[in-house]
């Protein structure tokens, strides 16, 4: 029996050496590794001036709005904000937002597999039944019901919060409460797609319990007494760590896509928070054929199509690596 | 069959109502009534408007008078658009998104195939790699970004296509590509994955050996079975398709079924949004049993069972 747990072990191949070899992979890790850096780190770099609004709107990128402004290297937005600063206010968002709302749908759809491939028969049948039902739904559609339900909600509960902390003169609560409603959507945002998110992830931890439960080391851990919670969280999921990986970075992108969608269409992330889509509604709005103002839609449709291409890169590389089965 | 086919009508409608069940429960729960936006009423005519909508009282009141006409195949009136029936605001707006949708179901089923097909068929060379980069390219780019940038190189920079408009086909060329730019990629790494499976297999070998070019044997025989996993995305994807897509009518500007999903749940348009999600559901039911009886007929080893 200790043979089986080894050879389980030994099955599960390295997955740094995997990475390596795969050389496009790497590249889009270390874009990815890199734009987050600069997304947390420059901003707080940058001069107080850039980040507020100003009268100097649609400044052309590497200009400066006056003759001793500080030099706007992509250039400014509607409201004089600079684009530098908002592309990578958006970039934190929009990355949050995916990383945020795909670990929640990791923690659903991992939960909601295991219980469902372990439990088996009725349970089992029952679980996968609902799964189908669920995806037979008109997915984006049900994100914008979900938002437009939570956010009424979500923004009264933190007033009321606001309301509470002014009345016991606790300012600083009151103060990052008012700070937390302009970002309330970001909130509203992140939960709605983790809850949505989930069911791929779902039908292939169940499909992969269904495999790993059959293996001589779970009965012999059942046969010692191990519970069957102790048995899920012990021994399964290390199992199950690789295959949940590669889908997690699978489900970052899908999330990114779906949030920007919404903010595209006006319905996701507001101001005075930012994301890809929203800059590029900002961008649309203004557009027309006499006077380009192309910096505002340029940078960050390419820095969302180069996040979005190497999130998949990463993706596909793992799923290649640690599942070859599965194809699509 | 007939039993398979009784069975899944069955559990079909089954699954209509619960999809709509949830919709109507939550566009219900949400704050905001469908006649908060406007100036608001004095209370005795919001009441009379509620009562005329059958929207007072609890949610469950609302939830069993709106099932009841909708037992009585009637979709309501919309609350938004005054003395307009929800059937006709939907076939006034349908027939656009269906025009759309349709013919970039043809580019991505035909273009993804043949993409897919012959990167399996050039597997490793330059072919094959180029036209896999091409499929994540446009997997990661959203439409609203490919939009944009078709217009302003295919309509605007070399001059081939109309920039907007809607009516006729040359008009619906460009956004029938945006909306099917990424299912191109879908169907064409899928049919690849498939293709190359089979291109393994033993009937294939026997096609080769009697003395059938390559490109022969794929056409004749391989293809047959390696679209099957095609097929069964293709259903979705009918539908999905047909429902019309936001973003592209929006960017596009052309008045069709997507925008009523947005609009409708911004001016809480409930009958509305429930007659929309309704046809969406129904399509989706309906091209997913229509695959399952078009596999019988591509696969004949596959018996039906419900």
């Amino acid at each position: 029996m200790p043979d089986a747990a080894a050879s389980a072990r030994i099955a599960r191949p390295d997955g740094l050496q995997i990475l390596k070899r795969n050389r496009a992979a790497v590249i889009a890790l270390g874009f990815l590794v890199g734009l987050s850096l600069i997304a947390i780190v420059v901003p707080m770099l940058l001069p107080e001036s850039l980040k507020v609004t100003s009268s100097a709107s649609f400044v052309p990128p590497m200009q400066h709005a006056a003759e001793n402004a500080a030099l706007h290297v992509l250039g400014t937005d509607v409201n004089g904000q600079d684009m530098l600063y908002r592309v990578l206010a958006g970039a934190r968002v929009s990355l949050g937002v995916g990383l945020v709302g795909a670990l929640i749908s990791l923690v659903i759809g991992t939960l909601y597999g295991m219980i469902s491939g372990y439990a088996g028969g009725r349970v089992d049948a029952l679980m996968m039944r609902t799964v189908e039902v669920l995806q037979s739904v008109p997915r984006i559609l049900f994100i914008m019901i979900l938002i437009a339900a939570l956010d009424d909600y979500v923004k009264d509960w933190v007033d009321a919060w606001r309301l509470a902390a002014q009345a016991r003169n606790w300012t600083g609560l009151a103060s990052s409460m008012s700070d937390l409603k302009a970002y309330s959507k970001v909130l509203v945002m992140i939960v709605s797609l983790g809850l949505v998110e989930w069911l791929t992830m779902a039908r292939i931890v169940r499909g992969q319990v269904l495999v790993l439960r059959e293996m001589t080391f779970v009965t012999a851990s059942k046969a010692m007494g191990q519970s069957n919670w102790g048995v899920l969280g012990r021994h399964l999921l290390p199992n199950l760590s690789t295959i949940i990986l590669t889908y997690l970075t699978l489900t970052i992108p899908a999330v990114i896509l779906d949030e920007s969608f919404l903010s595209f269409l006006g319905l996701g992330i507001e101001d005075p928070a930012a994301s890809w889509g929203s800059l590029l509604k900002d961008g649309a709005q203004v557009i027309n054929p006499l006077e380009s103002k192309w910096w505002l839609l340029v940078f960050p449709a390419l820095l969302m199509s180069a996040s979005l291409l190497a999130l998949n890169f990463l993706g596909d590389g793992l799923r290649d690596a640690f599942d070859p089965k599965s194809g699509e | 069959m007939l039993s398979f086919l009784l069975r899944r009508a069955f559990s079909s409608v089954i699954v209509i109502f619960c999809v709509i069940s949830i919709t109507f429960v939550l566009a219900r729960i949400t704050k905001g009534g469908p006649f908060d936006k406007e100036k608001e009423p004095p209370p005795h005519i919001k009441e009379a408007l509620l009562t005329r909508y059958k929207l007072n009282g609890t949610v469950w009141d609302q939830y069993t008078a709106y099932v009841g006409s909708l037992l009585r195949f009637d979709l309501g009136l919309s609350t938004r658009y005054r003395d307009w029936r929800v059937s006709e605001l939907l076939r006034q707006k349908m027939p656009n998104s269906f025009a759309l949708g349709s013919l970039a179901f043809v580019i991505a089923s035909c273009a993804g195939v043949f993409l897919g097909s012959l990167a399996a068929m050039k597997k490793d060379t330059w072919i094959d790699r180029s036209a896999m980069f091409g499929a994540l390219l446009s997997i990661s780019i959203p439409s609203f970004i490919s939009g944009p940038f078709l217009i302003a190189v295919v309509a605007l920079g070399l001059g081939w296509l109309p920039v907007g408009g809607w009516g006729t086909f040359q008009q619906m060329i460009l956004p029938a590509i945006c909306l099917a730019a990424p299912y191109i990629a879908y169907v064409a790494r899928l049919m690849r994955n498939s293709l190359l499976d089979v291109l393994k297999s033993d009937f294939l070998r026997t096609a080769r050996a009697k003395g059938l070019t390559e490109t022969q044997a794929v056409a004749r025989h391989a293809v047959k079975v390696a679209i099957l996993p095609v097929v069964t995305f293709l259903g979705p994807l009918a539908a999905h398709l047909l429902t019309g897509s936001m973003i592209v009518e929006s960017v596009f500007n052309i008045s069709g079924a997507g925008m009523i999903f947005v609009n409708s749940i911004q001016n809480r348009d409930v009958f509305l949004l429930g007659g929309a999600v309704i046809v969406y559901c129904a399509l989706l039911v309906l091209f997913n049993l229509f695959v399952d009886v078009l596999y019988t007929l591509l696969d004949k080893r596959i018996k039906l069972y419900a």
